[in-house]
């Protein structure tokens, strides 16, 4: 059975800016076009906003800087503040807006994540990991820990560079057919073969773009939106978080993490299965990130994803169609809010790679090397 | 020409013994003292029951592969001329796990996970670091 807080705060409005490149522009810039593009979707006033989440720019942190936005904004919000779960803020800020909504603490809550690594700095990107004799070793970048927890993948069930692939195959050809997407090229698997090694096992084509831009959405209440005649609200069915939050080298186990957790808890506020999922957002920062999720949700027992990714079942028209409008990979490569958007979109039934019929869909969004991780469920 | 080196780990108070441990050959783990629990790297508290009280052991050098990498990107200089480079997850016997690099490999045959290691303590820059090839 659902729980009671289940459909009962909806997303009523979603915004963005354009993807790829935004020199010179600060990501307080950022977030305030997503944001105004978001309350004008929404159809609600400035003035109205009284709860405002922001995810920490991965490209740069500042202090407070949640205060620093709502003064651009010129707003003063009852409750919200800065999060840092990495990839996975988003989903948790979420979640935590709309506990505040139905816990009375606020009525009109805005979401949103900026981040210029494109052409500020990446710095933040290619720093050392562990205690800080990392560097003795040479263990510096993300795309390093996901290859770490790949290679243990493939040890432990099989899995191949080919299956990997196959996720970035769907992910760019999702991408070629969205006119926002950053990168519209489409992938065969025979260039994926020929992709430059970047940290074996994973290539270039397994890593997701490095992008500017900024996302927001407006939540509210289910009741809130039918008094304001809110357009298309889409009800926030159910979430969940698990922070697996150790070092890759000291978890003891490389191949399941607290994604498992966060599904069946979101899973289970929804009073949903994963069989009831039509289609899937899937936070793929790279490939394995994506087969790895999708066992841990339960679309297949762990060490299937390798099969279950393959002979186009993640494309469009296959059993669960994954990233629809080309996630990290293709469509921008900012941290995760923009699969929550294309969630809203194909429950509205306005995506440009629209799932016949969809009544549900699942999002996952992750940070770190899958330190953290979230899951919603959005419904009709 | 000014030499390019690897940054070294900064010493403190709880970290030092690690250290010169590893500078006489030695690789050394922390071990609780009421719980027996063993772990690296280096922290002031037992990460399983929270105690204080705990001591330094000699790891035997006998240690298992849990995960490896190959970069083929320097993320630092000093990496550039060392491409490609295996970066590991290893655990030693005692329990302890860490990052470390496999070297001496030779025309082996490929890697498998859980594979018998043992530890090498070579010299990074000036400073003893573990390191492991096959056993």
């Amino acid at each position: 059975m659902a729980h009671a807080l289940s459909g009962k705060v909806v997303i009523a409005g979603i915004g963005h800016t354009s993807f790829g490149k935004h020199p010179g522009r600060s990501t307080v810039s950022l977030n305030i076009e997503a944001i105004r593009k978001a309350l004008a979707d929404a159809g609600v006033d400035k003035p109205d906003v009284d709860a405002l989440f922001v995810k920490a720019p991965t490209s740069k942190f500042e202090m407070m800087y949640a205060q620093t936005l709502s003064e651009a904004l010129g707003i003063v919000p009852r409750i919200g503040g800065i999060y840092d779960h990495g990839g996975a803020s988003n989903i948790s800020m979420i979640s935590y807006a709309a506990m505040a909504i139905d816990a009375g603490q606020c009525e009109l809550a805005v979401v949103a994540l900026a981040d210029n690594p494109a052409t500020g700095t990446r710095q933040a990107y290619q720093k050392s990991y562990g205690d800080g004799d990392s560097a003795l070793y040479g263990w510096f970048g993300t795309p390093a820990g996901y290859a770490m927890i790949a290679q243990r993948h493939m040890g432990q069930f099989g899995t191949t560079s080919d299956q990997l692939g196959a996720i970035a195959v769907a992910c760019r050809k999702h991408g070629a057919a969205n006119p926002n997407a950053q990168l519209r090229k489409p992938l065969s698997l025979e260039q994926y073969r020929e992709s430059r090694l970047i940290v074996a096992p994973l290539r270039r084509d397994d890593c997701c773009l490095v992008s500017d831009g900024a996302a927001a959405v407006v939540l509210m209440s289910a009741r809130k939106a039918t008094q304001l005649g809110v357009a298309k609200p889409v009800p926030v069915l159910g979430f969940g978080q698990g922070q697996t939050s150790w070092d890759v080298a000291l978890r003891p186990d490389l191949t399941t993490t607290a994604a498992r957790m966060s599904a069946q808890t979101a899973f289970a506020m929804a009073g949903l299965q994963p069989s009831d999922v039509d289609v899937a957002q899937i936070y793929d920062c790279f490939t394995i990130a994506v087969l790895m999720t999708l066992e841990d949700y339960g679309f297949c027992a762990k060490g299937q994803g390798g099969n279950f990714v393959q002979d186009g079942r993640i494309e469009l028209g296959g059993d669960l169609p994954v990233n629809t409008s080309g996630g990290l990979l293709s469509e921008t490569g900012m941290p995760g809010l923009q699969l929550v958007i294309e969630g809203v979109r194909q429950m509205r039934g306005e995506s440009v790679n629209q799932v016949r019929g969809a009544r549900n869909c699942v999002v996952s969004n992750q940070g770190g090397i899958m330190h953290t991780h979230a899951t919603l469920l959005l419904g009709q | 020409m000014e030499t390019v080196t690897v940054p070294a780990p900064e010493r403190d108070a709880l970290n030092t013994p690690y250290w010169d441990s590893l500078a006489q050959g030695a690789l050394s783990f922390q071990r609780c003292n009421p719980c027996g629990h063993a772990w690296l790297p280096v922290r002031s508290e037992c990460p399983q029951c929270l105690a204080a009280d705990w001591g330094w052991e000699k790891a035997s050098g006998g240690a298992k592969l849990i995960s490896w990498v190959v970069y083929h990107t320097a993320y630092h200089p000093v990496f550039a001329s060392r491409l490609p480079y295996t970066v590991a997850v290893v655990e030693l016997d005692e329990g302890p796990r860490m990052i470390s690099n496999l070297t001496a490999l030779g025309a082996a045959e490929p890697l498998k996970i859980e594979q018998r290691l043992r530890l090498l303590v070579q010299d990074e820059g000036g400073t003893a670091v573990p390191r492991f090839t096959l056993a």
